[in-house]
């Protein structure tokens, strides 16, 4: 029971990871989104693997707002604010092409499980082992995500691809997270989500693009 | 008791040419197979499933036209890409689960070689002729080729750091017992990017369109266009082996082990054969999908799909390493 309990939360992790992966490399905004909501729920499966494991009520909670926030409030939220018409579009300019940026996070990864495995070798409980180093390299993708890409909405994919990776090694750590530090961040979160949405939308009102990359010069006019 | 291990012997031997008369003779009938499956996706009806047989009748029936300003090279690049599928069905597990006799006479490092001898000669022979769609053909095979090759030795290595053994024989048994095995991260990831490996070695969409009849934008078919005859029946059949021969390895190395003879009696390896036909036709079932729902993929971005099955193949190699 324990070792398939183990093997999923493994394979949920897996493709955690990949989902993360997905998000630094797909062209389509609106493919992007799809993918961080499946990472979204796949957290969740790994709070509610690990939550029946401890049988703590805390992670089955934590994946409760995970699903409700991230997998349907802030899509809701993404595709109400921002102009359908960013959907439709493929991003062309990247600050690095795609197979560069597959191989910055092969290596990212990597930098990842060597952060990660002398903290877990201290840790006592076996999840720890999967969920930290997973959790970190996803952390460094969603930084990567941010660095590479160029359009709005992605870049706060990325933003809340690093805030699923902390989630993603923080239920293995603390089986016992207090729940107002979860309902905190669930308000957070699409907080976040409601201002860039917003934001995007006077942007691409007023410039009739949303490729926040090319903003970096300040001009008066 | 002599008599006994002798007569083991002789069984051994006679399953494993079993083995490769099974990929030299099904080998069409999955082509085809696949053909018909494709057609009724997209709501026609096809050819019959018997069809690639019926072209290789009429091919082989044929006069044989080759280029005098062609070498030797292009004569006898049939044969040798005809023959490396079959010497790899030798060292594989097509129909048993215990190594047949040939088996350790190389490992998966060795099939590989012997595929891509295979390939060699038709790049040369490709080039080789004046036509000037194979030599463009034959440099994108070589693009693709290489920028499978990282993957094909990332996955390879992997499998057999977890087996600890090159043989495939060895490897297969490792994913199955016990089964929670399958679920590990690192095998799943590996069977993502074995897919994508064979989709584009074989020429699949996105990669390349099989069915496409426009020469500029072929990749692997232009290679054979300028064989006729006899030449050509041989290169189509060693392509279809070839296929055949890389989905068993993905099959009954990688993915699903079940349904091969455990032991020697005859009616359990003849027995063998449906069942690997039927998991066959699974495969086919789902490549069919993908083929009949993607887009050829634009020329550069082969490099992003590979990119990305190479990354999954590392991934899954770093999961495995740390999870010891």
């Amino acid at each position: 029971m324990g070792g398939a309990i183990f093997a999923l939360d493994a394979l949920a992790g897996a493709l955690f990871l990949l989902a993360a992966l997905g998000v630094v490399a797909t062209r389509q905004v609106l493919a992007s989104l799809q993918l961080f909501i499946v990472q979204s729920l796949l957290l969740a499966a790994s709070a509610l693997l690990l939550g029946g494991a401890d049988r703590s009520p805390h992670l089955l909670a934590v994946a409760a707002i995970t699903v409700l926030t991230k997998a349907l409030l802030i899509p809701w939220l993404l595709r109400r604010m921002v102009p359908s018409e960013v959907y439709r579009m493929r991003e062309v300019e990247r600050v690095l092409n795609i197979p560069s940026a597959l191989l910055a996070s092969a290596v990212l990864i990597v930098v990842a499980y060597a952060v990660a495995d002398p903290l877990a070798a201290a840790a006592p409980a076996p999840f720890i082992r999967i969920n930290l180093p997973l959790g970190i390299a996803a952390m460094f993708l969603g930084g990567l995500t941010i660095a590479v890409r160029r359009e709005a909405v992605p870049q706060l994919l990325g933003l809340l691809g690093i805030e699923n990776g902390v989630f993603f090694a923080a239920v293995a750590i603390t089986p016992n997270l207090p729940l107002i530090a979860e309902l905190a961040a669930a308000a957070d979160v699409p907080v976040i989500a409601l201002v860039v949405g917003m934001l995007t939308r006077a942007i691409h009102a007023r410039l009739g693009t949303t490729a926040v990359g090319e903003l970096s010069v300040l001009r008066e006019e | 008791m002599r008599v006994e291990r002798k007569g083991k012997m002789l069984a051994r031997i006679l399953y494993n040419l079993l083995q490769a008369a099974v990929v030299v003779g099904f080998a069409p009938l999955v082509e085809g197979v696949a053909a018909r499956l494709k057609e009724i996706v997209q709501s026609k009806r096809g050819p019959s499933i018997f069809q690639p047989y019926r072209d290789l009748r009429k091919l082989l029936h044929k006069d044989e036209i080759v280029s005098e300003y062609s070498s030797w090279i292009f004569r006898a690049a049939p044969y040798v890409a005809f023959a490396a599928p079959i010497f790899v069905a030798l060292l594989i597990p097509v129909l048993t689960r215990y190594p047949l006799f040939f088996a350790f006479m190389g490992d998966m490092l060795g099939g590989g070689f012997v595929l891509a001898l295979g390939g060699f000669f038709t790049t040369l022979a490709a080039v080789d002729t004046a036509n000037p769609y194979g030599p463009m053909g034959a440099s994108r095979t070589r693009m693709v080729g290489f920028l499978a090759e990282p993957v094909f030795i990332v996955v390879f290595l992997t499998v057999s750091f977890v087996a600890g053994s090159t043989i495939p024989y060895i490897v297969q048994t490792r994913w199955v017992s016990p089964p929670s095995n399958f679920f590990e991260p690192s095998h799943v990831l590996l069977m993502i990017a074995f897919f994508m490996l064979i989709l584009a070695e074989d020429g699949r969409l996105p990669v390349d369109s099989p069915a496409g009849t426009f020469e500029l934008a072929m990749i692997d078919r232009s290679k054979s266009l300028e064989f006729s005859g006899r030449g050509a029946a041989l290169m189509k059949w060693a392509g279809a082996m070839k296929f055949f021969v890389l989905v068993t390895i993905f099959l009954n190395v990688l993915v699903t082990p079940w349904g091969l003879a455990q032991g020697m009696g005859a009616g359990e390896v003849l027995l063998a054969i449906p069942l690997v036909l039927f998991k066959m036709l699974l495969f086919v079932l789902v490549l069919v999908v993908i083929e009949s729902s993607l887009a050829k993929l634009r020329l550069f971005r082969i490099t992003e799909f590979l990119g990305a099955a190479f990354v999954i193949s590392v991934v899954a190699m770093i999961t495995r390493l740390s999870a010891i």
